[in-house]
């Protein structure tokens, strides 16, 4: 047994959370923990609440609902220098990344290294540029000029930057809003890595992401969110890769697709044959995932959850 | 890996380095200016000590608001009441000088408390109601300016000038710190000190510490700045108390000088602060510029209005001339931060 397993007390929870943007709801009694060591995969389509959960849990939003418990305390942040205070650092979705400003300055923004005393106490902009530096290449990228405006980089850069900055920052939770959407192959490697490692050094790591192939090899848990309402967390062990893979795509919206197809091979006789193959393929595969058949596992118990920790399955591990 | 990209980085152009520094425009066009007069009105005493001395002091007193201004203005926002900060500001002090009799420090230490809490006013209502800083504090400079008016009027029964403060106790010390004159008989007047004192400090600030790091993301984008931690309501505030605190410094400067107050003293100073910072490379849209850019563009504003009186055509001329190089700054920025975003590709 590791110590991660006799660990009871989650990380950080949060119970029947809700955020109503005027007359929007954009989440609805949202329950979830997260433990020391483990990577928490948020999923779901777009629009589902993903962005609003984590920028609760980041201190941008106060949740309209229910509580937040950091370390089995319960906190109201009421700025993101409130979560970073505690060790909570995030990949927004948008980086968070001010474009005229240079690559180390962003880096440090907020959190500026000082040298001096009283009021002569400085940006320790050498200090800055040497770690952002080095961050950087243990990321693969190396940079030419660390007071390069950001607003100049490649998006898969400046997504990298962001994340560097928040591992860097992120002492106990690291927070990640679709961190790979914008990178390569390589570099998507690079990030699950890191995330692994973080794991390994006892942070939790919510993650989230579209792409099941890096959902499923690093994800310990899984939660599953639909048009701001939850529909449960379950382990790894309790899905395979190709449940997550049909959850993600969306059972209904690979039926639909495979209709269309065979639609659209009726009105062309010469694409016929082939299309109505591709079609058959489709209607199998959704059949297969139909997202009916799962509400099962979703709504596995509480009970059945915490049995669950920590992951049986170590395909995540490195 | 060090290799690939260096393959990829071609060479830098020193030149063009030093093109997209924010203040290179002002520098070159304080330098144009200056040639240009120099030729024009060299004959007539714009080269003068005296000469010398007149465009360098309203410079500096530009300068005091301008390089406050530039800060704020890099942290995204405008300050309007500025002017007539000045006005109320310089006439608290005339007014608790002369009709109270108080000593000149106790009525400054007063003037000062005063434009804290003006500039905290500002801050606090451009953040609470989310509207632009543009139209707020335009309606806390006519705030400022009719109550000023009113209130001179009631104390002064009907006076929009206060005289005699070189007869307020303390005066003396008060013009030494403020009024008085650099280098025997040349006539610099000490503003200047405090004009290259505020620079320096700004441009510390700026450069040099934590602060100046949030003034650039403030500006830059707010809202980025907020999520990665930086305390945006409290920088967007400290910076409102800094215009108007500096006004508050111009304020006894110019009060302590004239020994009187006039309740219009300062009206139009908002813009030509902004005119300096502008000229200076400050960005309309904030996040980029610098302090040294500001006293650069106080100086081509001084120089200006200046070297138009010495060269013998009606004075009023200099606003043309200061409203063309406003629109050759405003578009030379734009092209400056296209290449700033460019340079180092
Ligand atoms: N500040 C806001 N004001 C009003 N509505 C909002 C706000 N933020 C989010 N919403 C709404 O809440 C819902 C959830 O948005 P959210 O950004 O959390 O989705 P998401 O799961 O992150 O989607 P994506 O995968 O596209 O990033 C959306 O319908 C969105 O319009
Ligand atoms: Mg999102």
């Amino acid at each position: 047994m590791s110590t991660i397993n006799t660990q009871t007390l989650p990380l950080l929870e949060v119970q029947d959370v809700s955020k109503y943007f005027g007359s929007v709801i954009a989440l609805k009694d949202i329950s979830m923990k997260v433990y020391a060591g483990e990577v928490m995969c948020l999923l779901g389509d777009n629009g589902a609440g993903k962005s609003t959960l984590i920028k609760i849990l980041s201190g941008v939003h106060r949740p309209s609902e229910g509580q937040y418990l950091f370390e089995g305390k319960e906190v109201h942040f009421t700025s993101p220098r409130d979560a970073l205070n505690v060790g909570i650092a995030t990949v927004f979705q948008d980086l968070a990344m001010i474009p005229l400003m240079g690559i180390s300055r962003n880096f440090f923004l907020g959190s500026e290294p000082t040298k001096g005393w009283g009021p002569f106490r400085r940006f320790d902009v050498q200090h800055a540029n040497h770690v952002t530096r080095e961050e950087l290449s243990r990321m693969g990228i190396q940079v030419r000029d660390t007071g390069q405006p950001v607003g100049t980089l490649s998006g898969g850069e400046r997504q990298s930057v962001a994340i560097a900055r928040a591992v860097y920052f992120g002492a106990k939770v690291l927070i990640l809003d679709e961190p790979t959407a914008a990178l390569g192959v390589k570099e998507a490697g690079i990030v699950l890595r890191y995330i692994a490692q973080a794991r390994s050094r006892g942070l939790g790591v919510i993650f989230i992401t579209h792409n099941p192939h890096h959902a499923y090899p690093i994800g310990d848990h899984f939660t599953l969110l639909n048009r701001g309402r939850s529909l449960g967390t379950f382990a790894k062990s309790e899905i395979s890769r190709e449940e997550l893979t049909g959850m993600m795509a969306g059972g209904e919206a690979l039926e639909e697709l495979s209709h269309e197809l065979a639609e659209f091979a009726r009105t062309d006789e010469k694409a016929a044959a082939t299309l109505a193959e591709v079609a058959r393929e489709f209607g199998a595969e959704a059949e297969g995932l139909h997202v009916e058949q799962l509400p099962a596992k979703f709504t596995g118990s509480e009970q059945q959850y915490a049995d669950q920790l920590p992951p049986t399955d170590g395909e995540g591990k490195r | 890996m060090s290799v690939i990209t260096s393959e990829r980085m071609l060479r830098t152009n020193p030149l063009r380095r030093l093109l997209v520094r924010p203040e290179t425009g002002a520098v070159a066009g304080a330098i144009a200016v200056w040639i240009f007069f120099a030729i024009v009105a060299g004959g007539s005493g714009f080269l003068t000590s005296r000469g010398v001395s007149s465009y360098l002091s309203v410079s500096a007193e530009l300068a005091i608001q301008a390089i406050p201004v530039a800060l704020l203005m890099i942290g995204g926002e405008f300050d309007l009441s500025i002017g007539s900060t000045v006005g109320a500001t310089g006439m608290i002090i005339a007014i608790l000088s002369t009709q109270f009799g108080w000593n000149i420090w106790a009525s400054i230490v007063v003037a000062l408390i005063f434009a804290v809490l003006v500039g905290m006013l500002n801050g606090y209502l451009v953040i609470r109601t989310g509207l632009p800083s543009f139209i707020v504090t335009l309606g806390t400079a006519y705030i400022l300016l009719g109550a000023t008016t009113g209130i001179t009027s009631i104390v002064t029964n009907g006076l929009t000038v206060v005289n005699g403060i070189d007869q307020a106790p303390g005066y003396s010390s008060a013009h030494a710190i403020f009024a008085s004159a650099l280098g025997g008989g040349q006539q610099f007047p000490i503003e200047i000190i405090w004009a290259l004192a505020l620079v320096a400090l700004a441009t510390w600030l700026l450069l040099g510490t934590s602060f100046g790091n949030w003034i650039f993301g403030v500006g830059g984008d707010a809202h980025a700045a907020r999520n990665i931690g930086v305390p945006v309501t409290r920088v967007k505030i400290l910076l409102f108390i800094s215009t108007a605190v500096c006004s508050c410094l111009l304020a006894i400067i110019l009060d302590v000088k004239f020994t009187n107050a006039d309740v219009l003293r300062g009206q139009g100073n908002e813009f030509y602060a902004i005119v300096a910072a502008v000229v200076g490379g400050v960005l309309l849209t904030g996040g980029y510029g610098s302090a040294i850019g500001a006293m650069f563009g106080a100086l081509v504003f001084g120089i200006v209005e200046e070297g138009i009186v010495f060269a013998g055509v009606n004075a009023e001329w200099y606003k043309a001339v200061i409203g063309l190089i406003l629109l050759l700054a405003v578009l030379l920025n734009s092209y400056v931060r296209k290449l700033a975003m460019e340079a180092r590709r």
